[in-house]
This record gives structure tokens, C-alpha cells and sequence, in this order.
């Protein structure tokens, strides 16, 4: 009896507007039996963490602040006071780690089954446009997770865009809304994430899917089987014939799942760590600070570090448009023949490539080996075994690395910076002379302190360091010096 | 589905007549229309982006307190803040008072990429917890990725106050 009402006010909505029957076709529409699988659930699930982004975001943005003199302070109550306020951020910052990642793999995957190829280059297209304006949305929430490294990271991006030539300045005056970072900064950023980068995913989103419906879903790539130009359409058309099924609910099925399991990872993340910040206050005459980005752009900034400076600028300027270019371009270059990754070493070789190098330099900007550590040489104490048993010479100059910030860059006893070698072998590596050229002179990145360093610390310094070598070992001496055998 | 067929669009006729002046009508009014809207827009955005000259002569206070051969942390006011900046409109750079009159302001920006450098008084240098440059006492690069020393502000000793001249952010397009 209700069930019967419930249909007729169903029928009522239906006869008037017709919805149900439009969605229907698309809904139902015929996908080739084999993409009904697990490679093929990245996409519905990027496309659920952006609709739980949109859902949070449009929250968040009820009670959060976009000035700088109060955004903080408002990421604060959120966190605090607000209810569920500290879960929605956590499942907004969860949800966009996730969507990073899972577009990520949904991109390897499409690139991998040669999805980008004849007649779908445009879908490619879109969606290299979607990856970037996610990583957009990736950088713009970042900054608005206004805390010091929100602050030091606009720095940085200034920074970086100051050396296009000509436009430089232009450029980042158009970042930061003016010459410095101040209170438009934080405004066209708060613009840029929740109204025109998200209206641009939305519009690509919508284009994405409207390209898929229309040429048909990739079908799963039989290895020696060629996309012809001439063929592909009517090859296709032919397999929908002989072997097909509605994508919903036959291939949905596993869509479903897929989002359901993303979603709720998710939100188990959030439960479980909650909020990311905000960290520092935002005052930028508090400079002692390490910014750092979020993991998406940790390998950026380990490449920064790395690369020699003679070819950073050139890295930094041609490198992104050349990136970016290429994946746009790829579907035009390589738009037919092979589709199997089992006949394609190159693509697969290529992503593996990419796939090593981008974790590799983000694990290395976890850990930042070239950062000295500001702190070492107040917060950390000479070994014991390094001062028991050395003359006061030798004491002092153990003093003297100490107090000169040594310890910034050098570890000594695994513990203290990394980016100079570490010196508790040090003496089996570098003669007294040679000790005493490197600390005045420098060089091999090491400053030189010969202007900082009176005559007798340098003295006791090296005494010191002449002692830092294991037992057994003999120290180091010139090929030129007769040796002391048994010494 | 609707509207799949291949029809074309309603073109005016060729020939003049009232239909083709109120398209032709149509068509001029909203494109008046687009570039009054268009116009103040592209200039509202482009504001910000053309370059001027927004530097400005701040006081960091008397002499006294920049004692001589020492180098310190001073904080001037940004002269371009607006009600809303709160603490961003504070702005840290490095003293060093080689002797008497003679100063030298550092930008708080790393020459490399923008991070704050910190001042080590013992080792007498500056260092950069980003990706470890290092600079002389005289901000000149002593090693690591900067491509130049420390960006310097023109300063001036006027009235027994030291003066900046400061209001952007020094990058390497545009060294302070």
C-alpha cells in the first residue's frame, strides 16, 4: 500500500520531468565485458574523494576566515570549538592526499592500457588539465592552511616564478596580489581554491566523463591487437556487439566498492589522525622555521636541493612547461599501434622511472639530508668516547666545533646534520694540513672560516680532529711522507 | 534526448530586413555590454600586477640599539599594510652595524628560494634550514644553491634613526 504511494508520486516526478529515463541511458549504456574490473575503479573514485572535497570544503568555508589576521585563529576554532569542525578538516586534508594519489594511479593505469590513444586524446587531454588543476587545489589549500609554512611557502613560489625572464616580476606580483605577501595574497588565494579552480574541475570533470560516455570506455588491450584509424571504431563497435554488459550495475558493481573502500579509508585517516595543523602562527618576524611542503610537492623541493646550481634555473623554467607539453601532447605522438603494456617496455620503463624518481626525492624531502640542523650544536652533546682521555688542546677544540655551529652540518657520533660528511673518521681522510686548508679555506660546499676562527681556536680544532679516527686505523698522511710503519 | 538532429542554426536571411538589424542589433549590444564588463575586470586584475615603485623610507629605530660589529634581527612595519594584514605586515630583516654610520640591512630571504636565514654570531654566518645555503657575515654566498649573496636594502641614517627602504618581497627578478 505505501510502497504503491511512494510509486505514484515517483511516476508524478518522472512524467514531469523525465530524469529517471534521462539518466538511465547513460547509466545503462553497453561496456565491453572485460573492463568490468578492478583496474578500471580509479576513476569513479577520484571522482567520489573530489564530491567528499566539495562536501567538506563548502563547510569549512562557513566558518573559515580568508584574512590574514584572523584566518588562524579561525582554522583554530575549527579545530577546537566548532562541532565535527576538527573532523571535517582532517577528512578535507585525508580526502586530498587520497585524490592526489588516486588520480595518480588512475592515470598510470589509463597511460599503461593505452587509453590516451586513437579516438581518445581529448579525454587524455582532459584529464592531464584535471591533474593539474587538482595539483592546484593541492598548492592554493595549502596557503590557506595559513600557518608559517603557508607564509615561507608563498616565499618560495615567488621565488621560483621571479626567475622567468622578463616576466619575473609581473609574475609575482600576480601571486601575491602586490609586491609582498600581505592581505590580498591570502584573498586570491581563498579565490583561486574554492571558486575558480573548482569550477574549472567541474567543467573538465563534466567534459571527462561526456567524452568517455561518447566514445565508449577503453576496452581492455589484447596484446598484438593494433589501433588502426581506419579500424578502431568499427572493431570496437563490434566487440560492444559480441560481448557486453550495462555499466550499471554489471561493471559498477566494482566502481562501487572501489569508492566505498577510498572513502572510507579516508575517513579513517581523519578519525585516526586527525587535522594537519595549522602549525606555526603566520608571523614572519618568527624565523625560527623550516618550512616545508606537503607530500605532493615534497619532490620538488628535494629537487631543488639537489640539483647543481648551473642548471637549476634551467630546470626550474623549462622543466614544468616541458612536462606538462609532452603529457598533452603524448596522445598525438603515440596515438596508434600497440595498446598492451605487455608489448610497450618503453611506456612501462618510462612510468616505473618516474614513478622511482618521484618517490625517491619525496623520501628524501622527508628526511633532508641537506638541511643543516639549526638546533645540533645547542641541542646535542659531544660523544663521550670522543672527549675521554684528550688533552685540554684537544678539549678545547671540541669546544670549538661545538660553539662554531660544526655540528650544523656535520653528525658526529650519527648524530647532528648531514650535509658535510661526517667527522668521526675524519681523521683518517685529511692530514693535519689538510684539516687546517679545509676549515680556513672551505670549498666543497663547506664555507670557509678563516675570518671567523682566531689562530689558536683553529689550532685546538684540529687537535681535536686529529683524534677522531678509530683506534686501529692509522690516521691519514701525504703519499709524499715516508710512512711509519706499525704506528 | 533532444535536439540530435543536423538542422542547422536559424540563420538571419542575407538580405537586410528588420530580422538581420535586430541580430546584428543583438549581437553589437552584448558585445558593448561584454567589453564594459570586460574591461574594468582586466584592469581590476591586472592592478596588481603592474609594476610599480611600492618602496617606501621606514624607521627601525635609533642607533643606539644596533650596537657595532653586531648583526641583529629588526622588524619593520610593511608601509603598504592594510587594516587585515595582522602579523604579515610585520617584516623581519638582518641589521649588521659594520661601524659608525656604516650599515648593511639584509632581506630575511634566502637568494636561492625565499626561506627565512637565520644568523649564527659564534660562526659568524648565515644559514638557511631550506636546502642549506650559507652566507658570509657581509652576506656574501659562502656555499650551498644561492646565486648570489643576500639581498641588500638601501638604508640611510637620518635624525639618529636608521632608515629602510622597504615594501616588497626582494626576489631575484627583484632584489629589494
Amino acid at each position: 500500500m505505501r510502497i504503491a504511494w511512494l510509486r505514484s508520486i515517483g511516476g508524478w516526478f518522472e512524467d514531469r520531468t523525465g530524469l529517471g529515463a534521462a539518466v538511465a541511458v547513460p547509466l545503462t549504456h553497453r561496456v565491453p565485458r572485460r573492463t568490468a574490473s578492478w583496474a578500471y575503479v580509479f576513476g569513479s573514485a577520484t571522482l567520489i574523494l573530489f564530491v567528499v572535497q566539495i562536501a567538506t570544503g563548502i563547510c569549512l568555508a562557513l566558518v573559515y576566515v580568508p584574512s590574514p589576521d584572523q584566518a588562524y585563529e579561525s582554522l583554530e576554532y575549527l579545530n577546537y570549538q566548532a562541532a565535527f569542525g576538527w573532523y571535517l578538516r582532517a577528512v578535507h586534508f585525508w580526502g586530498s592526499n587520497a585524490m592526489v594519489l588516486v588520480m595518480t594511479l588512475h592515470m598510470i593505469q589509463v597511460f599503461l592500457f593505452g587509453a590516451h590513444k586513437y579516438p581518445r586524446e581529448l579525454t587524455w587531454v582532459a584529464g592531464v588539465l584535471l591533474f593539474m588543476c587538482t595539483l592546484g587545489m593541492a598548492f592554493t589549500g595549502q596557503i590557506l592552511r595559513w600557518d608559517q609554512d603557508a607564509y615561507w611557502g608563498l616565499g618560495i613560489g615567488a621565488s621560483i616564478i621571479s626567475r622567468t625572464p622578463y616576466l619575473g616580476s609581473a609574475l609575482v606580483h600576480a601571486l601575491l596580489g602586490g609586491p609582498i605577501i600581505a592581505g590580498r595574497t591570502l584573498s586570491r588565494f581563498f579565490t583561486l581554491h574554492v571558486f575558480v579552480v573548482p569550477g574549472l574541475l567541474i567543467g573538465l570533470v563534466g567534459l571527462h566523463l561526456w567524452l568517455v560516455l561518447r566514445l565508449g570506455i577503453n576496452e581492455w588491450p589484447m596484446p598484438g591487437r593494433l589501433v588502426d584509424r581506419e579500424t578502431y571504431r568499427r572493431r570496437y563497435e563490434a566487440e560492444i556487439e559480441a560481448d557486453s554488459v550495462p555499466f550499471f550495475p554489471d561493471a559498477a558493481r566494482k566502481d562501487m566498492v572501489g569508492m566505498g573502500v577510498v572513502v572510507l579509508a579516508v575517513l579513517l585517516c581523519a578519525a585516526i589522525f586527525g587535522p594537519n595543523g595549522p602549525h606555526g602562527v603566520p608571523n614572519p618576524t618568527i624565523i625560527d622555521t623550516a618550512p616545508k611542503p606537503d607530500f605532493y610537492f615534497l619532490a620538488l623541493y628535494a629537487l631543488f636541493a639537489l640539483v647543481p646550481p648551473w642548471i637549476e634555473e634551467a630546470i626550474v623554467l623549462v622543466g614544468p612547461p616541458v612536462a606538462i607539453g609532452l603529457l598533452l601532447v603524448l596522445p598525438f605522438l603515440v596515438g596508434t599501434g600497440e595498446k598492451s603494456w605487455k608489448r610497450r617496455p618503453v611506456a612501462v620503463l618510462a612510468v616505473l622511472l618516474i614513478v622511482l624518481t618521484v618517490v625517491t626525492l619525496a623520501s628524501l624531502g622527508l628526511v633532508v639530508p641537506w638541511s643543516p640542523v639549526m638546533d645540533a650544536w645547542t641541542g646535542l652533546s659531544t660523544p663521550t668516547r670522543y672527549v675521554t682521555g684528550r688533552t685540554p688542546l684537544e678539549l678545547q677544540g671540541a669546544l670549538v666545533l661545538q660553539n662554531k655551529q660544526c655540528r650544523n652540518c656535520h653528525a658526529l657520533g650519527g648524530e647532528g646534520g648531514r650535509r658535510g660528511p661526517p667527522l668521526d673518521h675524519v681523521a683518517t681522510r685529511l692530514t693535519q694540513d689538510q684539516l687546517i686548508r679545509q676549515v680556513l679555506q672551505g670549498g666543497g660546499n663547506m664555507p670557509a672560516y678563516g675570518k671567523n676562527l682566531t689562530p689558536a681556536e683553529v689550532t685546538a680544532l684540529v687537535a681535536f680532529m686529529q683524534t677522531l679516527r678509530p683506534e686501529n686505523q692509522s690516521p691519514a698522511r701525504t703519499a709524499t711522507e715516508p710512512g711509519t710503519p706499525g704506528r | 534526448m533532444c535536439c540530435t538532429g543536423s538542422d542547422s542554426l536559424p540563420l538571419p536571411p542575407p538580405k537586410s530586413s528588420r530580422r538581420s538589424f535586430l541580430f546584428t542589433l543583438g549581437l553589437a549590444l552584448n558585445g558593448v555590454a561584454a567589453a564594459l564588463v570586460g574591461i574594468p575586470v582586466i584592469g581590476y586584475l591586472v592592478g596588481p600586477v603592474r609594476r610599480r615603485a611600492e618602496q617606501a623610507w621606514i624607521s627601525l629605530g635609533p642607533l643606539q640599539s644596533f650596537p657595532e660589529g653586531q648583526t641583529r634581527l629588526a622588524t619593520y612595519e610593511n608601509p603598504f599594510r592594510v587594516a587585515w594584514d595582522g602579523a604579515t605586515a610585520n617584516i623581519p630583516c638582518w641589521v649588521r652595524r659594520i661601524d659608525g654610520e656604516r650599515f648593511q640591512i639584509f632581506a630575511i630571504n634566502c637568494a636561492h628560494l625565499g626561506c627565512p636565514v637565520r644568523w649564527f654570531a659564534q660562526s659568524r654566518l648565515f644559514m638557511c634550514p631550506c636546502h642549506g645555503g650559507v652566507y658570509y657575515e657581509d652576506g656574501s654566498r659562502a656555499s650551498g644553491p644561492p646565486p648570489r649573496g643576500l639581498f641588500e636594502y638601501e638604508y640611510q641614517v637620518r635624525d639618529g634613526q636608521l632608515w629602510v627602504r622597504g615594501g616588497q618581497i626582494p626576489t631575484l627578478s627583484e632584489p629589494a
